[in-house]
């Protein structure tokens, strides 16, 4: 089901870029403002929460998804590339595995694991707020990367589309309308990160309606990216 | 053996027509698809590649769909036009990853022997990113072989080659075409074409416009009329002179001076020309052709 050459070609691929350091970059950020708000608030649940929720959950764990997601498909498919991957006698839905296994991998270790250590920082003598944040992280994070990976496959303003998705419907329109938790990943990690540390990030939703949902999004995703890989019309500049 | 079928194939994007009603059967040995730029080579191969659906009718080798069939890539190699590669990869990285996707018992093993095919064997350990447009050719050719292909498609594989890489890649194709394996490679120069294929199929503007060994595709294309105009010492005179001979067809004396002139033998009109205007003292001061391009030859070939 995965392709080792696959996921090989896709790591070097991804830190082969700019983007790759924006990888880094971004995690980097969520630590040294978590650090600076322990400093000048101290230990305080409003602030860890707002940091944690407000920049880790809504902004930075979606662009780690989206660069990482990114990185690995639109490229290739930009510059014809990918055709080197399609010329040969894999399942669309091997290279589509394979590729995601590099992305979320890359989701764990620039977006989950700073969340749970900048818990870990924010509120050093609570740990479930970190591993609620930390593992949260990790689910959203791969349900944004399946989507992603189909938008990569569908148009190739991915990255476009995914920032204006990001902003408008879980950023903005999430904050402003309630009705927008059943259709929200950040909504659905917010009530699983309510359960393991006891807060109220989230209002009326129930923990195994979120769990479902998650695991929904990510299976077809998936699977909506390798049916479309599949039927995917490549053509050179003519 | 192996054998594409192209069966009454059309492909569209929106309202443009790319490629129309297109039927031909490529077997073994190297044929040549020639045409103008944006004649529809690169849909048709698209299509042969599995990486792109006909509007009608289907496109199959030995019997099987091409379209989402990813199997058959077992015995198909490409060569796709386009430049982009895995540039953060050595040569050799790239061949032996592409051994490894296919699935291959020993991929260095494969891959060194397809390196070693296309001569890249010095330059193999150098990033991809370092090569010239004749390497990037080349290292696209030997991950096309790496599986030993029964078939191999080439789009433009002679754009941006120096002569001698041109000389070297024309005489593998025609090593693989005499091994028994279908090879069909695109062209926009008639030269080119004709020193390795012995078939050619012509596109032009999206049809099949001919068909044939070279020898008959170069009748089709030298006997077509050829203009001309001449500026001389004595128009009137030699236009006349040279309406008497049968290999030219019309003549007209244009009103700011000159002869525009249509020849449909050329051979034998480049021979009476000169002798005409001697034989009636006039002067040549000019002899240009007015369609000479290869644009040209093929809508002849079109309209025909």
């Amino acid at each position: 089901m995965l392709s080792p050459t696959i996921v090989r070609l896709g790591v070097r691929s991804i830190f082969g870029r700019w983007r790759g350091v924006l990888l880094i970059v971004l995690p980097v950020v969520l630590l040294a403002i978590s650090l600076l708000v322990r400093g000048l608030v101290g230990d305080d649940l409003d602030a860890a929460e707002g940091t944690l929720y407000g920049l880790g959950l809504v902004v930075i764990l979606p662009l780690v998804a989206l660069l990482a997601t990114s990185g690995l498909l639109a490229p290739e498919i930009d510059d014809g590339s990918i055709s080197y991957l399609l010329a040969k006698p894999l399942s669309r839905h091997t290279i589509v595995a394979s590729k995601l296994v590099v992305a979320i991998v890359c989701v764990f270790v620039f977006g989950a694991l700073p969340m749970f250590v900048a818990g870990l920082v924010l509120r050093s003598d609570s740990p479930s707020f970190a591993v609620g944040f930390g593992l949260a992280s990790l689910l959203a994070g791969a349900a944004y990367c399946a989507v992603f990976a189909w938008l990569s496959v569908l148009t190739r303003h991915a990255v476009v589309i995914g920032l204006i998705y990001l902003l408008v419907w879980e950023g903005l329109l999430g904050g402003l309308l309630d009705g927008i938790r059943w259709l929200s990943i950040t909504r659905w990690a917010a009530e699983l990160i309510d359960q393991i540390a006891s807060l109220e990030l989230v209002d009326d939703l129930p923990l195994v309606y979120a769990l479902l949902a998650l695991a929904v999004t990510f299976g077809a995703g998936v699977w909506m990216t390798g049916r479309a890989l599949r039927a995917f019309n490549l053509t050179g500049d003519e | 053996m192996s054998e594409i079928r192209i069966d009454h194939v059309s492909r569209w994007y929106r309202n443009v027509v790319a490629v129309n009603d297109v039927s031909m059967t490529i077997g073994p040995g190297v044929t040549g698809l020639l045409g103008p730029n944006g004649a529809g080579k690169t849909t048709l191969i698209a299509m042969m590649s599995g990486f792109l659906a006909p509007s009608t009718g289907a496109v199959t080798l030995d019997g099987e769909p091409l379209w989402r069939n990813e199997q058959v890539y077992r015995k198909l190699g490409l060569v796709p036009e386009r430049e982009a590669l895995f540039d953060y990869l050595t040569g050799r990285q790239f061949v032996v990853a592409m051994a490894e996707l296919h699935g291959l018992a020993d991929p260095g093993a494969a891959a060194q022997r397809a390196i070693a095919q296309i001569e890249m064997t010095e330059a193999q350990d150098r990033d991809i990113s370092t090569y010239s447009k004749g390497m990037r050719q080349r290292i696209k050719m030997a991950s096309a072989l790496v599986h030993d292909p029964a078939v191999l498609l080439l789009d433009e594989p002679f754009n941006g080659m120096d002569p001698r890489q041109r000389m070297h890649l024309m005489e593998l194709l025609r090593t693989m075409g005499a091994e028994g394996r279908t090879v069909l490679f695109s062209s926009h120069i008639l030269e080119e074409v004709e020193q390795v294929a012995r078939q050619i199929e012509v596109m032009v503007a999206g049809r099949h416009a001919a068909s044939g060994d070279f020898g008959a595709i170069r009748r089709l294309m030298t006997d077509r009329p050829n203009r001309f105009v001449l500026r001389t010492s004595d128009d009137r005179l030699l236009a006349s002179a040279l309406l008497g001979d049968a290999s030219v067809r019309g003549a007209r004396l244009r009103a700011e001076g000159g002869i525009e002139l249509e020849a449909s033998d050329f051979g034998r009109f480049s021979e009476v020309l000169p002798r005409l205007a001697r034989e009636h003292g006039v002067r040549l001061h000019e002899v240009t052709p007015t369609d000479e391009s290869l644009e040209s030859v093929f809508s002849y070939l079109v309209g025909s």
